[in-house]
């Protein structure tokens, strides 16, 4: 199911009128294994500012005098809201019944993929497609006005910031990339120096990494079809894509999973398309 | 902080881009606090999900948020079409600042707005997908 269209489970931390509060430490405990498996909780206090709800399940947690629920006027707007007694559980047994809840309701289970895409910024983005032109995994798309847009964020590579070594303005963020200004820092005069020195680096391996890939990649099979060895040729394979992966940061499980030369080419002409389309379409 | 500052706690579960230690002692001294606060595992995965609680928390007023760099919050709720208010958002960054600096900003009187000033507002936010 596409990652926009999944709804996505509500916790609310009640401890209001008719029910105990939590101990200071209980309520550490519990937020923690709450979002160490993903949900969003929301603890409420008298007279506190929260965010209001939106669509989707709503999960109210509380120690409720007597076990049960206080009545509780219902502003979710139409949303299914549950309550769940969690008197005498601690943050394992509430993280337990609240993943239940969320298996009941159908809501988004949290943890299968590692957000990992690319967040464009667009005070520095000129719109120059190099990111589309660059991506061979359909990552990249542009919206009816034509400006570029991340799209499918879940085809992108996990760990690779590749394209946002090609942008020009260092205007692509993995936000939990470690170092700058990838990972959202302020961009320096110095860091778009070093940008522009990561795209000669495709340069110097022959054109750019795609052909360098491809070349690689038949000097592998050649070598494969005249041994006859996997493991042998598949190091011989990491061996070459080493040098690749340490100039660009790739993960080189990223390099060894391209498709095949022919494929490559096939996408990279595509997206070298699409992007001319868009570029062309740009108003002058 | 003025009573109608909204807290936003990022966990940033899903990778370890924020010292452990950091997040936990931040998590602690809210959780120990009197404040309303929401908190949410990973601002990444809202965004990318598109969640529609990006958008109300956005739009709800004068907001800090403890989480990462206030580049990448700020087009992190901006993907998910929910642009932060630039005057009304404070992003207190757990990647460099020590717990105890985020803490003392979340809970001082005085928001101090610090995403970049761009260009982009809402309207010039890229729409839905063309086919």
């Amino acid at each position: 199911m596409p990652l926009t269209t999944e709804s996505t489970l509500r916790v609310v931390l009640y401890e209001g009128a008719d029910a105990q509060p939590l101990a200071a430490g209980a309520r550490f405990a519990a937020l923690t294994a709450l979002l160490e498996q993903g949900f969003a909780v929301t603890r409420t206090v008298a007279g506190g500012r929260v965010a209001p709800h939106s669509r989707g399940p709503l999960l109210v947690l509380g120690q409720f005098n007597d076990g049960h629920p206080p009545d509780l006027e219902n502003s979710a707007g139409g949303s299914p809201v549950r309550f769940q007694d969690i008197t005498g559980l601690d943050a394992t047994g509430i993280a337990g019944a609240v993943e239940g809840v969320r298996a009941d309701t159908g809501a988004a289970r949290h943890g299968d993929w590692k957000p990992w895409f690319p967040v464009i910024d667009y005070d520095r983005c000129t719109n120059c497609m190099q990111c589309l032109s660059f991506c061979l995994f359909g990552v990249y798309g542009v919206d009816e006005q034509n400006r570029i847009q991340a799209q499918n964020h879940d085809n992108c590579k996990t760990n690779c910031p590749a394209c946002s070594r090609v942008c020009p303005e260092a205007a692509i963020m993995f936000p939990k990339y470690k170092a700058g200004p990838i990972n959202g820092d302020v961009v320096q005069d110095s860091d778009l120096g070093k940008e522009k020195m990561k795209i000669d680096i495709s340069a110097l391996l022959g054109g750019d990494v795609y052909s360098a890939l491809r070349q690689r990649s038949d000097a592998a099979k050649a070598r494969f079809s005249k041994e006859r060895d996997d493991k042998k040729a598949l190091q011989e394979r990491q061996k070459c894509l080493a040098k690749l992966a340490s100039a660009g940061d790739i993960p080189a499980e990223v390099l060894m999973s391209l498709p095949s030369p022919e494929e490559i080419l096939r996408r990279a002409g595509e997206a070298k398309a699409k992007a001319a389309a868009a570029l062309a379409a740009q108003p002058r | 902080m003025t009573n109608t500052t909204r807290i936003l706690y990022c966990h940033c579960q899903y990778a370890q881009a924020v010292p452990p230690e950091v997040k936990a002692a931040v998590l602690r001294q809210l959780c120990e606090s009197g404040v309303a606060f929401d908190a949410v595992a990973d601002l990444c995965e809202l965004s990318a999900r598109q969640d529609p609680s990006l958008p109300r928390l956005a739009a709800g007023g004068p907001v800090k948020i403890a989480a990462c760099f206030p580049r990448a919050v700020k087009w992190l709720f901006h993907t998910a079409r929910a642009d932060l208010p630039l005057a009304d958002a404070e992003v207190l960054n757990m990647r460099v600042l020590s717990a105890a600096e985020v803490t003392a900003a979340l809970f001082h009187a005085e928001l101090k707005p610090n995403l970049p000033p761009g260009k982009v507002t809402a309207t010039d936010a890229p729409t839905k997908a063309a086919a």
